[in-house]
């Protein structure tokens, strides 16, 4: 029972930080057709730049409180400055050109970006701990949690339900489907589809670094972070077909339950049964599980 | 009689000059030779499915388990043997790529990209938490011997890098038959227009299948003859971020030609040396500035620069 209470809320936990660092990758992919290796880069920069403006801030010994401020300011920083750079300077002479070739366009700009972070804040770990740790604890069934973290399972819930509204009741939201649908007759229609791709990709790499940066409450911020939750994103939003907000929901829900429970039954296999719910659920639904079918071409 | 094409009398004649410079040049460059060779297979092996449009983001995988098959045969069963240890680590790769074809066989482009970097995290995952096999330490190997001559010091160095040569380069010139073969061929038809394939009677699943296995068993080659020339293995040899940079030794080198793949891993290694030392914390960003102009100016990379000035001056002797 306790067990089951504790897979219970680490499954929520995991699922919640899974779908804010991966939605943002999601958004990309099903807009512009780019699965976005530097994702794993924005999210790095997210959590060093937070854990860094906390850690100048909190040197002004100022109230813990505003430190819920600065990390979404920060990601959105990150946002605005890295998604524009790399879109405008690099992307936008790329579209329309092959989806693996992205891959590998997207990956250089990725090991850009290790490097461009280390080059800023240096290889030491950054610890930013005050955020979490000023909101306390709370027991469940004998079990203490930090309430940070079901702070971060209400965001996860508010980020996929603005993002629902916005996509589903709102005039732009609706352009933006429409330009999914079909690039070339929406822009045949009027609708200015650079302006899209590249609002789509500013929001989808604040997105990014928004899960970098209230992680890194919760960790030490070292080199190489990135590298590890881009795999674990691509897992999620694999497993609920790319470029679907409700798959990479319900892929987070999958991934952050099977780490729950490993953790909790068999410590051991926690990584290892990630990529297996992902190998697994590709072996039976190859394109993920809401994927919609599509005509070949001859 | 043996209708050997330019690129295989090249590779072929390398071995002993590739032999002999293991006596001439210094230690320290023989020793990136050495290694060189191990990974240079790996991104060959990369390359050749690259031909066919698969970009293989997990690589990683069959490099790591053709080291640890061969790693964990001597530290369990004590065979040291180099020809069963490299039989060993060609064989486990092979069965491994035989079962999880089936899985990847199905899948084209970024599915076939993610899903076999998937495989290989999951033996990441795996490999780092076995604590048997020393977790995220991985373990050391024994020096190999050869069929029953255990040679000891500088003989055995000198041993191990000629036992290295000559399956690297045999294995390169095989793999130049392969593509020239029709079953090669298939390859490029395959990247053009899968559909078009079937109807002309191949099985563009089969197709994709059989090359995976030979890449698989070319990686597996490369990770044994790695692994013993490190005398290590550990499970970062299948992290994502190593086979990242297999696909970016083909991507530089191109897939115009076999000896590409194998040259530019060499360069590459040497570069690292210097660049490290010069600036640690700014390889990867060299390294990802060089691929970003690399797949803007030279999309079929820097071989085609070779190709280019030959055919140019192809054209001004036939003026």
């Amino acid at each position: 029972m306790l067990t089951a209470v504790a897979i219970l809320i680490d499954g929520l936990g995991f699922a919640a930080w899974l779908f804010l660092s991966s939605v943002g990758l999601t958004l990309i992919y099903g807009v512009m057709r780019i699965l976005n290796i530097a994702h794993g880069g924005f999210y790095a920069l997210g959590a060093y730049s937070s854990a860094w403006a906390i850690g100048l801030y909190m040197q002004t010994g100022s109230s813990v409180a505003f430190t819920y401020l600065l990390i979404p300011l920060m990601a959105i920083v990150v946002g605005l400055v890295a998604g524009l750079i790399i879109e405008r300077g690099i992307l936008r002479f790329m579209y329309g050109r092959d989806e693996v070739l992205m891959v590998l366009v997207t990956y250089a700009i990725f090991l850009i970006l290790e490097d461009a972070t280390k080059l800023i804040w240096g290889t030491e770990s950054l610890v930013a701990y005050q955020p979490a740790y000023y909101l306390g604890n709370i027991e469940i069934f004998g079990i203490p949690y930090t309430v940070y973290k079901f702070a971060l399972i209400g965001l996860a819930v508010l980020c996929g339900a603005v993002l629902w509204w916005g996509l589903n009741r709102t005039t732009t939201g609706k352009l933006l489907l429409v330009v999914i649908e079909d690039r070339e007759v929406s822009s045949a229609l009027g609708i200015n589809v650079t302006l899209f791709f590249s609002a789509t990709f500013v929001i989808g790499t604040t997105l990014g670094a928004l899960g970098g940066a209230v992680t890194a409450p919760q960790i030490s911020v070292v080199p190489g972070i990135g590298a590890e939750v881009i795999v674990m994103a691509f897992a999620v939003i694999v497993i609920g077909g790319m470029g679907s907000i409700g798959g990479a929901i319900i892929g987070a829900i999958f991934v952050g339950f099977a780490r729950a429970v490993s953790v909790h039954l068999y410590p051991p296999a926690e990584l290892f049964s990630i990529y297996l719910v992902m190998a697994a659920v590709l072996a039976i639904k190859p394109y993920g599980l809401f994927s919609l079918a599509q005509g070949r071409k001859i | 009689m043996m209708n050997l094409d330019r690129t295989e009398k090249l590779l072929l004649a390398g071995i002993p000059i590739l032999i002999l410079l293991g006596f001439v040049l210094p230690e320290w460059v023989v020793n990136y030779i050495q290694v060189s060779l191990g990974t240079g297979l790996v991104a060959l092996a990369v390359m050749i499915q690259m031909r066919a449009g698969l970009v293989s983001f997990g690589q990683g995988l069959y490099f790591c388990i053709g080291g640890y098959a061969a790693g964990m045969a001597g530290k369990f069963m004590g065979v040291s043997d180099i020809f069963i240890l490299l039989i060993i680590g060609m064989l486990v790769s092979l069965f491994m790529a035989f079962i999880a074809g089936f899985l990847l066989r199905r899948y084209r482009e970024i599915f076939f990209a993610m899903l076999s970097l998937a495989l290989s995290m999951i033996l990441y995952g795996l490999l780092s938490k076995l604590e048997v096999l020393g977790s995220t330490d991985g373990f050391n190997i024994p020096s190999p011997t050869y069929l029953g001559w255990a040679p000891e010091g500088d003989t055995a160095k000198h041993a191990l890098y000629i036992a290295t040569c000559i399956p690297a380069l045999l294995c390169a010139a095989l793999l130049n038959r392969y593509l020239r073969s029709p079953m090669g061929f298939i390859g490029e038809a395959l990247r053009e227009n899968e559909i078009r394939l079937e109807y002309l009677g191949t099985s563009a699943h089969r197709a994709v299948h059989i090359k995976y296995m030979i890449a698989a068993t070319v990686s597996g080659l490369g990770g044994v003859l790695w692994a013993l020339a490190l005398g290590h293995v550990d499970p970062e040899m299948t992290n994502w971020t190593t086979s990242g940079q297999f696909v970016f030794i083909s991507i530089l080198s191109g897939v115009g030609n076999i000896v590409a793949p194998l040259f530019g891993t060499f360069i590459l290694e040497i570069v690292r040396v210097y660049a490290v030392e010069a600036s640690p914390n700014t390889w990867q960003m060299i390294l990802g500035v060089i691929m970003l102009l690399t797949i803007i100016f030279l999309p079929k990379g820097l071989w085609s620069l070779i190709q280019r000035k030959k055919a140019s001056a192809e054209e001004t002797t036939q003026k």
